[in-house]
């Protein structure tokens, strides 16, 4: 019990903090929380034993993605009228249907990989050097893909962001 | 080389009726002349050379099957587009390529100056098409398409000048009521590949697979329904004469060489079923007895040439219907070919009389024309002479004798009811005769007869003179040219060895030559107005008898009041209710589709959780 | 005893589910954008899971190919957003893009 108490006390904080992302009507509220929830999420991988997707996680999801984010809601320049409007939006009665499909989704989930789900066995660290010749050894057209995948990302984020200057210009 | 002529020559008028038709009218009208005559020229051409190569060097069982193609094979049913060469079909296709192409030479005259006749020569070829196509399947099935096919090509070819609207009506009432018959014969076809398990004709014809006993008797009936209607027999008469608002040429065509001829090879073709199925047979003999008195007494009223030549039809077909009732099949086909040739010379001869008296049909504004166009009264002459059945030296006299015999043998009281019908034919045709091309000359004719349309007049009067000698009772000359030919197919002639054959040929050959001389003496030509008889047993033949009155009360008006209460349509509630649901449906549906990304995201999850379930715990 | 991988399952569905709840519940953009961001970490949890499971790199593989998706999507997603917002589009409703014009 004892040795599953990181574990327990990261999905814990993970589940609690998406909630309140989730909950939240301030952006960059709900931007914080997201980051905890990435972290708390970055404390699971490192209890599966995935050290190296923990520290990406950190890095890339909790570093440069929410950087990203907070750009924005910078950019959007948000105050308290957007978070009232928030408020209305998110009024309980409009909870109940999504709430219901999520509850029922998440039992069809539990009973398809849970029930399902072979017998755990000794956790054993798989590390970088691992992870690094399975994705340069059979994965490396998919390391291709996703460098095109990245590629297409930037030239149409390039592009679609390049309107805003031109039109703000005049 | 035998096996690949019956379809080339069945693709040859197919042929040019699609590049007709697909030239949608556009083909100069020499061009579509000269098309559509040489495609059936070319097809009785080869038709002739395989009659050659087939009697010199005759298959085995005197039988050749040509499978083309499997149409379908569904469990034990197997339809196959097929042909099958063998007397009966020969004899039928050079009457039909024969013939056709003759009227087709006659029709490149005749319609010289009508804008639509790349249209007419389309339907024309068609039509030799299907009627190749019926008298060749070797497949019931594939027999009904050129059935079918004929049916339509008769509606099309009715109503070709359509503008009219009489004749629009006239075509309508064409298809529809050989449509009932059709629709007999469909149910004979189900009836027969139910119980049998196939509609190939020669193994629903092998004795062990017919058996007897009312299943025959009934698929015999329905089949007879069919040939019935298209043969224009009683009670189906009634669309023959309506018939000839049609161009000449296609009168011509349906009443020689294609259409009402098919319900005689049907029968003839299927005559073992026939024979399993007594009831039916005598059927057959009283229906065609009964026509062919009640035809020959309209014709003998009618004012108009077509329509007279309209009533001999249906009454030469009761001739043949008598035949085939008394199982004298041979001698049907025999009637069914000589009544091809002297029916299209007249209607031909009749046409280029109508073409000279600017369209005046009423024969008594006719008169005197023998003088004007000595060719056309001979050929007229011709084919009335063999129509009459003069004896000897016409073509007529020795079908109508192979008849009359075969009656007197099934029971006399047919024989005498046919000989009666022998007078009244010589009558009608001889007033005809008499008061068309002698007399006092009453609208004069302008114009000469072209050499297109004289060429088939004068073979045709050759035929239709000559044309019997291949087939002569044994009193005269023991000549059996025909049914010894069709002895594979129809089983060996029975008229041949019959007794007491010279007194019957005797009263047969004095039955004409009655009629004609009371013909000459009612209408011989005399000085003075004729005018045509006007008493109410006139009125009633020239109507034919009553039954499109009869027909128009018990089944035109109850169903055209029918219409009327349903006028708004009543029944198509039903699927009116299954179209709104529809709509109803898909307006829901369509409101999935707003635009709105959280509500398809919303389904999208719906769905993964049916998947889900559906997937996890089937 | 340590953790199973059913345990992380159970987590990663949890997660998703949330992440769901948010993508559905939300009217603004962003917050779905972050909602589609908690359901792919869901997803790279699970594929990190069966690694764990199978004792194969296989899972941190796949995680890195969610996290290039991710910061992809995240890129032109948020592109997207700023060019609403500066093309008139304050509230960054995502019900009034059904209009199917600029």
């Amino acid at each position: 019990m004892t040795a599953n108490l990181p574990f327990l006390l990261s999905a814990l904080v993970a589940v609690w903090a998406t909630f309140m992302v989730v909950t939240r009507a301030v952006a960059i509220h709900a931007l914080l929380y997201l980051v905890v929830a990435l972290l708390a999420l970055a404390c699971v991988f490192d209890v599966l034993g995935a050290p190296f997707a923990a520290i990406l996680e950190v890095i890339v999801y909790a570093g440069a993605i929410m950087v990203l984010f907070v750009f924005v809601v910078m950019m959007l320049n948000l105050g308290r009228p957007d978070s009232l409007r928030e408020n209305t939006w998110i009024a309980p009665r409009i909870w109940i249907g999504p709430g219901l499909l999520a509850a029922l989704l998440l039992a069809a989930l539990a009973d398809a990989l849970v029930m399902a789900a072979p017998g755990g066995g000794r956790i054993a660290v798989i590390d970088t050097r691992q992870v690094g010749l399975a994705l340069y050894g059979p994965y490396v057209l998919m390391v291709e893909l996703a460098s095109f995948l990245l590629l297409a990302g930037l030239v149409s984020a390039f592009r679609i962001g390049r309107h805003i200057r031109d039109e703000d210009a005049p | 080389m035998l096996a690949l002529l019956p379809p080339l020559i069945v693709l040859c008028p197919l042929a040019a009726a699609t590049i007709l038709l697909l030239s949608a009218g556009r083909m100069p009208p020499p061009a579509a002349r000269v098309l559509a005559a040489g495609a059936v020229g070319l097809a009785a051409a080869l038709t002739l050379w395989l009659a050659v190569l087939f009697l010199s060097a005759p298959p085995p069982t005197y039988r050749l099957d040509v499978v083309l193609w499997h149409w379908m094979r569904v469990g034990g049913f197997d339809a196959r587009i097929a042909f099958t060469l063998d007397p009966l079909s020969l004899v039928m296709m050079l009457v039909v390529t024969g013939v056709g192409f003759l009227i087709h030479l006659y029709a490149c005259g005749y319609m010289r100056g009508d804008p639509d006749v790349a249209r007419f020569f389309a339907c024309m070829t068609l039509f030799v098409a299907a009627m190749l196509v019926l008298v060749l399947s070797s497949d019931l099935l594939c027999l009904y398409i050129g059935w079918e096919g004929v049916g339509l090509c008769s509606y099309l070819l009715i109503g070709f000048w359509y503008a009219e609207a009489a004749n629009g009506a006239a075509a309508r009432k064409a298809f529809i009521v050989t449509r009932i018959g059709d629709a007999a014969l469909l149910c004979g076809l189900l009836l027969l590949a139910t119980r049998i398990g196939g509609l190939d004709i020669a193994t629903l014809l092998q004795p062990g697979h017919l058996g007897g006993g009312p299943v025959a008797e009934a698929a015999a009936a329905l089949l007879l329904g069919g040939a019935l209607a298209k043969s224009a027999q009683v009670p189906f008469q009634v669309w023959l004469p309506d018939a000839m608002a049609g161009p000449t040429p296609v009168s011509a065509l349906i009443h020689a060489a294609t259409m009402v001829t098919a319900g005689v090879y049907l029968i003839a073709r299927l005559h073992p079923l026939f024979l399993a199925a007594p009831t039916v047979m005598a059927a057959t003999a009283v229906l065609g007895l009964v026509t062919l008195l009640l035809a020959a007494g309209s014709a003998l009223a009618q004012t108009d040439i077509k329509r007279i030549l309209a009533f001999s039809t249906i009454s030469q077909l009761g001739y043949m219907f008598l035949a085939l009732g008394t199982g004298a099949w041979g001698a049907a086909i025999f009637h069914l070919v000589t009544h091809a040739i002297f029916k299209a010379l007249l209607f031909m001869a009749a046409g280029a009389v109508i073409l000279r008296v600017h369209h005046q049909q009423d024969i008594f504004r006719m008169g005197g024309l023998g003088r004007a166009m000595p060719g056309v009264f001979a050929a007229f002459a011709a084919g009335a002479a063999a129509l009459a059945g003069l004896p000897l030296v016409t073509a007529g006299f020795y079908s109508k004798e192979a008849i009359l015999q075969q009656a007197w043998h099934a029971a006399p009281l047919l024989w005498a009811g046919a000989l009666l019908g022998a007078f009244l034919t010589a009558l009608y045709i001889s007033r005809c005769l008499l008061i068309v091309f002698l007399g006092p000359v009453r609208t004069a004719p302008t114009g000469r007869t072209e050499a297109s349309m004289a060429i088939p007049l004068a073979g045709l009067s050759v035929l239709a003179l000559t044309g019997g000698l291949i087939e002569m009772p044994n009193a005269i000359a023991p000549v059996h040219l025909l049914f010894r030919l069709l002895a594979p197919v129809l089983g060996p002639p029975t008229a041949e060895d019959a007794e007491g054959g010279a007194g019957l040929l005797l009263a047969g050959a004095l039955a004409p030559l009655a009629g004609i001389a009371v013909a000459w003496g009612l209408w011989r030509p005399r000085a003075g107005a004729i005018a045509p008889a006007d008493d109410g047993l006139a009125r009633g033949a020239r109507a034919g008898w009553g039954f499109d009155a009869i027909y128009g009360l018990l089944l035109v008006r109850p169903f055209l009041a029918l219409g009327w209460l349903n006028r708004r349509d009543l029944f198509d509630r039903v699927p009116d209710l299954l179209a709104a649901a529809t709509r109803w449906g898909a307006r829901l549906l369509g409101r999935m589709q707003d635009g709105r990304v959280r509500r398809y995201a919303g389904w999208i999850a719906a769905g993964t959780v049916a998947a889900l379930c559906l997937a996890v715990r089937p | 005893m340590t953790a199973t991988p059913a345990q992380a399952l159970l987590l990663a569905s949890m997660l998703f589910a949330l992440g769901l709840l948010g993508v559905l519940v939300r009217r603004n953009l962003l917050f779905m954008l972050m909602s589609i961001e908690i359901m792919l970490n869901a997803a790279a949890l699970a594929f990190v899971a069966a690694g764990m499971r199978w004792h194969a790199a296989d899972g941190q593989v796949m995680f890195m190919m969610i996290l290039a998706l991710a910061a992809a999507e995240a890129a032109v997603g948020l592109a997207i957003l700023l060019r609403l917002h500066a093309a008139g589009r304050p509230t960054l409703d995502a019900d009034t893009g059904n209009r199917l014009k600029g």
